[in-house]
């Protein structure tokens, strides 16, 4: 299977991703945010980082560069793509996702491991994965996802959001909360479910030694579900 | 602008230094020239007071492959690979505008990392701030935390491990020392000595504007009440800048374009061309017109003293400005030729056609002042007797309260959560341990990092305490598995000016010199900070040391969680009972005399490599050093990381159960054994001559301590963790 993984300025988890993509039995191309043309992908990743210095908006000026363009089509011909954290705020603000994602609710960086509940399995991302609680990694100033009230409806009816903070049980109330995030949202699909946006970074959690694995079962997870 | 003394006063130098540079230039000089002087004399790039003494520090060893005097110190941990650290202040900035200060201090030093060739892969830091009751205090903190990953973060570097502490002496001058370790190939590092005539002299990075001019300078006085008008002193800070002039320079690194390559930090433009000159023993020629400028009408003072973050200057090989301007146009970064190296061994300066500077270039290095100021020796305090039956009566789960939820003590992690520690995917020890470790990406090695200080030991006794911190990251690296290589100081002090300040500098550099020379353990880069002075007020002298180790397979790498009920927990090390100084005393006892623990170099030597080889051999399942709080601090945190209890008691001699627990008794441990393993243990323990005591067996939730008073873990926790979040929200 082959994956790219977009570098824009001021990205700093590209590597990381590249890293995990790999160990996991992607072939990854590292491609730069200037060029025209994707190469040949069965996943587009946009990594976390900060693009542009997060300058105007997190995201706003990193949607608007030359390969985003290719990024776009590619998904709107049903290609998947996913973004992680400041990835995230670039597919929000290309208009891939829905909503928008604000400053933490107290106003500070957090980094910590935190629990995501999965209840949507019924796209490429997620299906078949035989846990419903994940313990993944946030590394964030503005992850505090927000959209408006008929977005949100609309977001339930169509069964987009994919994953929720929760406790270690799957609990989701406003306790565990890390950011002040709209029903507790961590990550989101479009409409059509081959665009995923997410906080959280898998990429960090993909051996005992670091923060935990199971960045591992994601990743295991979605190359079965792409081949 | 005609210059006479009373200019160059006001430009922060003495009379008599005004008299010997019209002496060596044999004219008054400009005003530009006397800027430059001014900008290389001052304490702050100078280490006019410092020289003399830090000459005599041990510096040389067998892993060392660069010592102080460059960008960073380097140092090998082998297959090729080399590490190159160093830790720097930012003080007076960030007291003056704690979040662009921080983040400025942060940026500098990783600046001083990747120019020797090093991607940065870990960032620590050395905070101290003033009484949490003092009004200023507050805001500082979270500014200064601000500053710190809002740089840190964006340049996707993490931050692992640092030290924050409280102490009225900081109320008016706060401690921001910040360090960083790249990693970098044996032959692929990059030096600032200048070699070749005509080679073209290369600016890249940022603009040039008008902030941080006289920075240095600021840095090397002391402040008064004006003090918020030296804002526009301070630098701001641009980590996208830095990020990008980070991929852009290790992209040119990888050819060989380079000559030498020098950051431009305290001191700007001026000091980097003078530095790069002085080590080649050249001239160097500039074309001031073609210095990119942010603003207008700059005029050469204002360029040559800036201090605009994110700028390097280059010296290429001939004909290699095209490969090299291709990388910086890709990375969006501006790249010009503004002069180049002579025969002359003068700084020229041109502008608008006209020359403006000339100055030897040795008259700024090499005959710069250098004073061997007057000290005062300080006598080492009389034991204070305590009333044992008053220690008798005090109850210890109240106590063990105040000790866990003192600001000093307590856990930091409001402050480290806000720094990314994850970003690079290595990080295997987050902060909170005795150590950050990070991985060597992609071998089996690691790298563990720790800076630490003890400002009331050195306080208390200048050359206890330098030998003090120097052991005391030496047990940081020890209980993580790791090897100690070398260290790096940040020098914080008071006036040298003042006989008691520059004592307390002396002896607590040869305090340092003597434990690094015991334990093999060089320095190998640092920094000093004078003047951290509020009128007549200095802070307590606060040497931090930044320690590095290695872990050569990083498997084995411990952590202080104690890991399962039933194994046997020992104190490594005698405990004397030493309550002077501590934490304790201060905290509970209210006595703030008294001489520090002592220092056993021989006992901190034989204690720490016996523990190594215990390591080596599989035997320790967790670890952690003795410091602050005592044995009941160190097992407390222990139980709290594990999740676990422990059934405590005292071994059976003498003192009483408030000195063993509390006393700060220096070159201990807590050790975690398996029943099996313990014989084997002991028997290498007394075969090295180790003291130790066996002091319980971990069980299930609950610290019980001498069978008597129960603690649960959620006590614990809640003691330990409450006290900074309440206090910041």
């Amino acid at each position: 299977m082959k994956s790219s993984v977009i570098t824009f300025p001021g990205s700093n988890c590209d590597r990381d991703m590249d890293v995990a993509l790999s160990k996991f039995g992607f072939k990854n191309k590292m491609v730069w945010h200037n060029d025209q043309e994707l190469p040949k992908s069965d996943l587009i990743v946009l990594p976390g980082g900060f693009s542009y210095g997060d300058y105007l908006r997190c995201g706003s000026m990193a949607s608007k560069s030359k390969i985003m363009n290719s990024v776009i089509n590619f998904a709107k011909s049903g290609g998947l793509v996913m973004g992680i954290c400041n990835g995230f705020q670039i597919l929000v603000e290309a208009g891939l996702v829905p909503g928008v994602l604000l400053r933490n609710k107290y106003l500070q960086f957090i980094c910590k491991n935190v629990h995501v509940k999965v209840d949507n399995k019924e796209n490429t991302f997620f299906k078949n994965l035989d846990k419903k609680v994940l313990e993944l990694h946030i590394a964030h100033n503005e992850g505090n996802y927000f959209c408006t009230k008929d977005q949100l409806k609309e977001i339930e009816d169509n069964n987009q959001i994919a994953i929720y903070y929760c406790d270690q049980n799957g609990n989701t109330n406003n306790q565990i909360n890390p950011n002040g995030s709209i029903k507790n949202i961590a990550g989101i699909l479009n409409k059509e479910k081959n665009v995923l946006g997410m906080m959280p970074h898998p990429e960090r959690m993909i051996d005992e030694n670091l923060s935990g694995e199971d960045g591992s079962i994601f990743f295991k997870n979605l190359l079965n579900n792409i081949k | 602008m005609l210059v006479n003394e009373k200019i160059a006063i006001q430009h922060g130098l003495k009379s008599d230094e005004y008299k010997k540079i019209c002496k060596l230039l044999k004219r008054t000089p400009n005003i530009t020239e006397l800027g430059i002087f001014s900008a290389m004399w001052n304490e702050h790039c100078s280490y006019k007071s410092s020289r003399i003494h830090l000459k005599k520090l041990y510096t040389k060893g067998k892993k060392v492959i660069q010592g102080p005097g460059e960008n960073a110190g380097v140092v090998d941990i082998e297959d090729g690979d080399a590490i190159v650290f160093k830790i720097e202040s930012h003080n007076h900035p960030s007291f003056i505008e704690p979040y662009q200060g921080a983040a400025t201090g942060v940026g500098g030093i990783m600046r001083d990392v990747f120019t020797m060739g090093a991607r940065p892969i870990a960032n620590l830091n050395s905070i101290h701030f003033g009484s949490p009751q003092h009004k200023k205090t507050k805001n500082l903190l979270r500014g200064v935390v601000h500053g710190i990953g809002g740089y840190g973060n964006c340049m996707g570097v993490p931050t692992i491990a640092g030290q924050t502490s409280f102490d009225s002496s900081y109320n008016g001058n706060i401690l921001v020392n910040a360090m960083t370790l790249g990693l970098v190939q044996k032959n692929k590092i990059f030096y600032s000595k200048a070699a070749g005539i005509n080679k073209p002299v290369i600016y890249v990075g940022s603009k040039t504007g008008r902030d941080g001019i006289h920075g240095a300078s600021m840095a090397s006085a002391s402040f008064d009440d004006k003090i918020e008008e030296k804002k526009p002193t301070v630098q701001v800070g641009d980590p996208f800048t830095e990020k990008l002039l980070l991929e852009a320079c290790l992209e040119l690194m990888a050819g060989d374009s380079i000559i030498a390559i020098q950051d431009m930090g305290a001191a700007g433009l001026t000091s980097s061309s003078i530095e790069m000159a002085s080590k080649g023993n050249l001239g160097i020629e500039i074309d001031l017109n073609k210095v990119p400028c942010r603003e207008t009408k700059m005029t050469p003072y204002e360029i040559m003293l800036s201090e605009s973050q994110e700028r390097m200057l280059i010296i290429l090989e001939n004909g290699k400005e095209n490969l090299a301007k291709k990388i910086f146009d890709k990375w969006n970064l501006d790249f010009a030729v503004i002069g180049k190296t002579t025969n002359t061994k003068n700084i020229e300066l041109f502008f608008d056609q006209k020359q403006v500077v000339k100055i030897p270039v040795n008259t700024l290095v090499e005959n710069s002042p250098m004073y061997d100021r007057k000290w005062k020796k300080s006598k080492l305090p009389k034991k204070i007797k305590h009333d044992r039956s008053k220690l008798k009566n005090l109850k210890i789960k109240e106590t063990l309260k105040k000790v866990l939820s003192s600001p000093n003590i307590c856990s930091k992690e409001w402050i480290w959560q806000q720094y990314d520690h994850t970003v690079m995917g290595d990080t295997i020890q987050k902060p909170g341990g005795d150590s950050g470790v990070v991985r060597v990406h992609g071998t089996d090695k690691a790298v563990a990092a720790t800076v630490d200080s003890s400002a009331t030991y050195c306080w208390a006794h200048p050359l206890t305490g330098g030998k003090q911190v120097v052991c005391e990251t030496w047990r940081n690296l020890i209980s993580v598995g790791a090897k100690p290589i070398a260290i790096t100081n940040c020098l914080n002090f008071g006036s040298p000016e003042k006989e008691e300040n520059m004592g307390e500098f002396v002896e607590c550099v040869q305090g340092i010199g003597e434990a690094c020379k015991y334990l093999e353990y060089p320095v190998v880069s640092g920094n000093v900070s004078f003047y951290n002075q509020t009128k007549e007020i200095g802070i307590k002298p606060t040497p931090a040391i930044g320690g590095i180790g290695l872990i050569k397979d990083y498997k084995k790498m411990i952590t202080m969680n104690f890991k399962e009920t039933g194994n046997q927990v020992l104190v490594i090390g005698k405990t004397e009972g030493h309550i002077d100084q501590s934490l304790f005393a201060r905290t509970i006892l209210d006595e703030k005399n008294g001489p520090p623990p002592e220092v056993n170099l021989f006992n901190e030597k034989n204690n720490g490599e016996t523990l190594l080889s215990l390591i080596e051999k599989n035997y320790i399942k967790s670890a952690h050093d003795v410091s602050l709080g005592g044995i009941i601090t160190a097992v407390s945190k222990m139980c709290i990381k594990g999740n676990k209890g422990l059934q405590l008691k005292i071994p059976k001699f003498l003192i009483n159960e408030i000195e063993y627990f509390f006393a700060e008794d220096q070159g201990r441990y807590i050790i975690e054994v398996s029943l099996e393993d313990i014989k084997d243990v002991i028997k290498i323990l007394d075969k090295n001559s180790v003291h130790y005591d066996q002091i319980g067996k971990i069980i299930d939730k609950e610290l019980i301590i001498n069978q008597k008073t129960k603690v649960t873990i959620d006590e614990l926790k809640s003691y330990n963790t409450n006290w900074l979040k309440e206090y910041m929200n």
